[in-house]
């Protein structure tokens, strides 16, 4: 028996809005060993595909979905040496501008910081199963996948 | 039974969210589609696209992974979170 890690992975999935400021915080909380933090995060915009966004809803698949984030993460964990890795997605109705998505990864160097990071972004893209719908001046649209999402990701 | 979910523009072409239904033993994920386009001619276009993914028990798999009664099965189009 070893004793327990502690806790090195947060995941949510929820309406609630998120800070990137106070997750950027708590990746940094006790931490002397890390000397490299990359965030991204992901966000409405006002336009898409050339038409005039107007909100978004975000769909998911409850009981699959932070299965599905955790994976991802345990990849990134075998390919790379991270430490405290935060990924958090929101559901529900989202207004222009509003945050989508945020992902944190803290690493002894950048390297692996940044290679981490944009791989849980590219794999969260193709395999978490959430889903936008787009309400747009014309309507509501389910937005396609792209073949370059697929593309990218599979290049790691 | 088995239980099957729907979801996004999937479950809007179909009208629902999810079906219980009796499998034959030994069914695989392509049988239960199958078998899903017969109890539901209307259901044929949608259920037959190429790019319906299936996630058996929350884990995406291949149409030939083979399914018990219990078993949680869910189709959805191509994901588009992020």
């Amino acid at each position: 028996m070893t004793l327990a890690e502690p806790q090195k992975t947060k995941v949510r999935v929820n309406e609630a809005d998120f800070n990137a400021g106070d997750e950027i915080a708590l990746l940094q909380t006790n931490n002397q060993e890390d000397g490299a933090v990359v965030t991204f995060t992901g966000r409405v915009r006002k336009q898409n595909e050339g038409q005039q966004v107007t909100g978004l809803f975000l769909e998911h698949y409850p009981a699959m979905t932070t299965l599905s984030l955790n994976r991802i993460i345990d990849n990134a964990r075998a390919k790379w040496q991270i430490n405290k890795v935060v990924v958090i997605h929101r559901v529900g109705q989202l207004n222009l501008g509003d945050n989508i998505v945020f992902v944190g990864v803290t690493s002894a160097h950048r390297g692996d910081a940044f290679a981490a990071a944009e791989f849980i972004m590219d794999y969260l893209k193709i395999e978490a199963p959430f889903w936008k719908k787009e309400t747009r001046t014309d309507g509501e649209v389910w937005i396609d996948a792209k073949q370059s999402d697929k593309d990218k990701a599979i290049t790691w | 039974m088995l239980t099957v979910l729907f979801f996004a523009r999937l479950r809007e072409q179909l009208g629902q969210a999810s079906v219980h239904i009796a499998i034959a033993e030994n069914a695989t994920v392509e049988q239960v589609l199958t078998q899903l386009k017969e109890e539901h001619p209307n259901w044929q276009p949608y259920l037959s696209a190429n790019h319906i993914l299936a996630a058996l028990n929350q884990q995406i798999v291949a149409k030939d992974a083979m399914v018990s009664a219990g078993d949680e099965l869910a189709f959805f189009p191509p994901v588009t979170g992020g």
